[in-house]
């Protein structure tokens, strides 16, 4: 038996390349279902690193009392809003907090052209951590040190053309189209960060000072006032000490903790604040709840592609089931010149193996070079690089799997097969 | 192979008292004795339904008696396990259908070769003879009048059917077994090929001392042997019917 495995293995390839045409469709559809299952894969890994890579080494986020995964959406990543406002007061009160080693305050609101602008100050740029503790570099330029500088991330600098030097308006709210704009002032383009795959990209920075300064008083109505607003704003630029351009609010704010061992402490603490419902959140623990919620959709795609994988077994099971009858007498001929039941039975389960390991690699092949062809795509159109999607080790326990499948339903043939050549022997139906 | 020293060296196949029926049917065989000498050439007539194609199955220890012995070459086949006898016919018996006898996606000599894949003996004998098994297969092919100009990179599919039930008799003899089993090879070839065909048949059988059992309803064949046995006379059940 062992002695004769190899030229049953031998067998079932040449019987493949016999039935070329059959067998390179089914092996192809194999394929294409695995490099859907790879490729879904990959993108709920990709899509899940970049998502837990959007924050790192900030401690807590201080919001206004809300949802968890709100505050992270609307601080973070820069959707939606926020329903309430934090007091400078406890921003400074927090700050001063024995347990806090650093604070950096965050004002939403204003947008520019659909792009979030975010007031903060220049610690944020040091602080502000992507992926492994990177941290933010300016492509360009420099960091918000003049009044009404903006540093713009890569994105909003790429997509709307802008240099450094350049004069852009700012408008109240966060839709695209403003009605109401804070064109007293223009802002200038100081500096404009490196691409780092988060929503930093995606913002506007200026600073705290200047958001104030805009948004002092209402919007003034006749010229005369806008004048006087003007020469208000003038004294900012001037002498910016001579005013008081504290805000009276924040949005939000990150908090780095002087030791870890503190945090939940911290986090207690800020939760059970007394002066102001405040709500603290660690990153990482609010990242996994939001990707939690949406597991669901992740799991329904994972699905899907084992649906596809397992259409794609089946068409190999028909082929190879369509194919029995009229293969009745080569099993004859086998079994005349010696050949066991056990290898005809072992003839068609290689058969089905060898279709789907040829599909499986032609899969890996397909979805890399699928890769390879749409990345220089997908840099130049979204600035994202996609690595090469070579299987990890849990793709290789997934394809495993496939091949198990694949065997499993390749007895279904294989013991078809049998006892039809039991049944048979050496009588040739014709 | 266990071969037994009581019965007498030349009876190759010997049946006794041989009884056999498919679940819940009628006995389709009884037969009381058939012997076959070693060398001998045996003409085996039967009209279809006679049960010839299940007393191949019984020669080839495809299916066992209900009772009775099938002794080949001294070996109780109906005693061997599946396995053991799948090895021993691999070994001992080669066979020539009555068409499609080529595996369609092997090439011609790989069909020949296909017994020694599974016969370590037939192998080394194909070997020892020739120096290779492709050797032995294209003298073989040589000896039934296909030269490698005819043979080499044809695709099986598309030679003739007299050219095709040649390539079976080589692939029967190729490492020389005891035995070889026609079942009408002939019956779908024409007049003129069928005689070159049993020519060369018998040729290649005599230089090798095989013996050669012919199935064939065309008794017109019966008298180029060296005995004709009619299933319907030594099957007692077929008569009794």
């Amino acid at each position: 038996m062992i002695a004769s495995v190899t030229p049953i293995i031998r067998l079932a390839f040449a019987s493949l390349l016999n039935r070329r045409a059959t067998a390179v469709l089914t092996m192809l559809a194999i394929a294409l279902s695995v490099m859907m299952l790879l490729g879904v894969e990959k993108l709920r890994r990709d899509a899940k690193d970049a998502f837990a890579n959007t924050i790192s080494g900030t401690d807590l986020i201080v919001g206004a009392r809300s949802g968890s995964i709100q505050l992270l959406l609307y601080s973070v990543f820069r959707i939606g809003n926020a329903t309430n406002n934090v007091s400078w007061k406890s921003f400074k009160a927090l700050s001063e907090h024995p347990q806090v080693a650093w604070s950096v305050p965050l004002s939403l609101g204003d947008s520019h052209r659909g792009f979030r602008v975010l007031g903060t100050n220049n610690e944020y740029f040091q602080r502000y951590r992507f992926a492994r503790k990177q941290s933010l570099a300016f492509a360009q330029g420099e960091n918000l040190s003049r009044p009404f500088a903006v540093v713009l991330g890569a994105r909003v600098a790429k997509e709307l053309g802008y240099v450094i030097g350049e004069k852009i308006v700012l408008a109240h709210g966060s839709g695209a189209v403003s009605l109401s704009l804070h064109d007293e002032h223009p802002f200038e383009v100081a500096g404009i960060l490196a691409p780092t795959g988060t929503p930093v990209d995606r913002t506007l920075h200026v600073s705290l000072e200047s958001i104030t300064a805009i948004h002092s008083q209402t919007p003034p109505r006749t010229q005369s006032k806008r004048d006087a607003r003007r020469a208000r704003l003038q004294v900012f630029i001037e002498r910016p000490e001579d005013r008081d351009l504290t805000p009276s609010s924040i949005t939000a704010m990150m908090l780095g903790v002087k030791s870890k061992v503190g945090i939940f402490r911290l986090l207690r603490d800020i939760n059970q604040y007394e002066d102001e419902p405040l709500l603290a959140i660690i990153p990482g623990v609010a990242l996994q709840e939001l990707w939690d919620l949406l597991g669901v959709a992740e799991n329904l795609l994972r699905l899907v592609s084992v649906m596809v994988v397992f259409s794609g077994l089946l068409g190999m099971l028909t082929v190879i089931l369509a194919s029995l009858e009229s293969r009745r007498r080569e099993m004859a001929v086998l079994r005349s010149v010696g050949a066991r039941p056990v290898h005809v039975f072992a003839l068609f389960l290689s058969e089905a193996a060898a279709l789907t390991v040829v599909g499986v690699v032609a899969g890996i092949v397909l979805l890399n070079l699928a890769i390879v062809v749409g990345r220089e795509y997908a840099a130049a159109q979204f600035g994202i690089q996609i690595p090469l999607a070579l299987p990890t080790s849990a793709d290789a326990q997934l394809l495993i799997y496939v091949v198990v499948a694949a065997t499993a339903i390749g007895l279904v043939p294989a013991v078809r097969a049998y006892k039809m050549v039991l049944a048979d022997g050496l009588s040739m139906k014709l | 192979m266990r071969t037994s020293t009581t019965l007498p060296e030349q009876q190759i196949i010997e049946l006794n008292q041989v009884r056999f029926a498919w679940p819940k049917q009628a006995p389709l065989l009884d037969i009381e004795a058939f012997a076959v000498r070693r060398g001998e050439r045996v003409f085996l007539s039967g009209p279809s339904g006679s049960g010839k194609s299940t007393f191949l199955n019984l020669l080839g220890g495809v299916v066992r008696p209900r009772s009775g012995t099938v002794r080949i070459l001294g070996t109780d086949a109906s005693a061997l396990s599946g396995r053991r006898m799948d090895a021993f016919r691999a070994d001992h018996i080669g066979f020539v259908f009555q068409m499609f006898n080529l595996v369609p996606y092997l090439s011609v000599l790989e069909n020949v070769m296909l017994p020694c894949q599974f016969s370590k003996s037939r192998a080394n004998s194909a070997v020892s003879r020739s120096g290779s098994l492709r050797a032995d297969a294209q003298r073989l092919l040589d000896a039934l009048e296909l030269p490698g100009a005819i043979v080499n990179g044809r695709n099986v599919n598309a030679m003739s059917i007299g050219q095709q039930q040649r390539v079976a008799v080589a692939r029967a003899l190729i490492g020389a077994p005891e035995i070889v089993i026609a079942d009408e090879p002939t019956s779908a070839l024409d007049e003129d090929t069928r005689e070159r065909f049993i020519e060369l048949l018998f040729c290649e059988c005599e230089a090798r001392g095989t013996t050669l059992l012919l199935v064939s309803h065309d008794r017109r064949l019966g008298k180029l042997f060296d005995s004709e046995v009619s299933l319907l006379e030594i099957n007692r059940a077929s008569t009794t019917q």
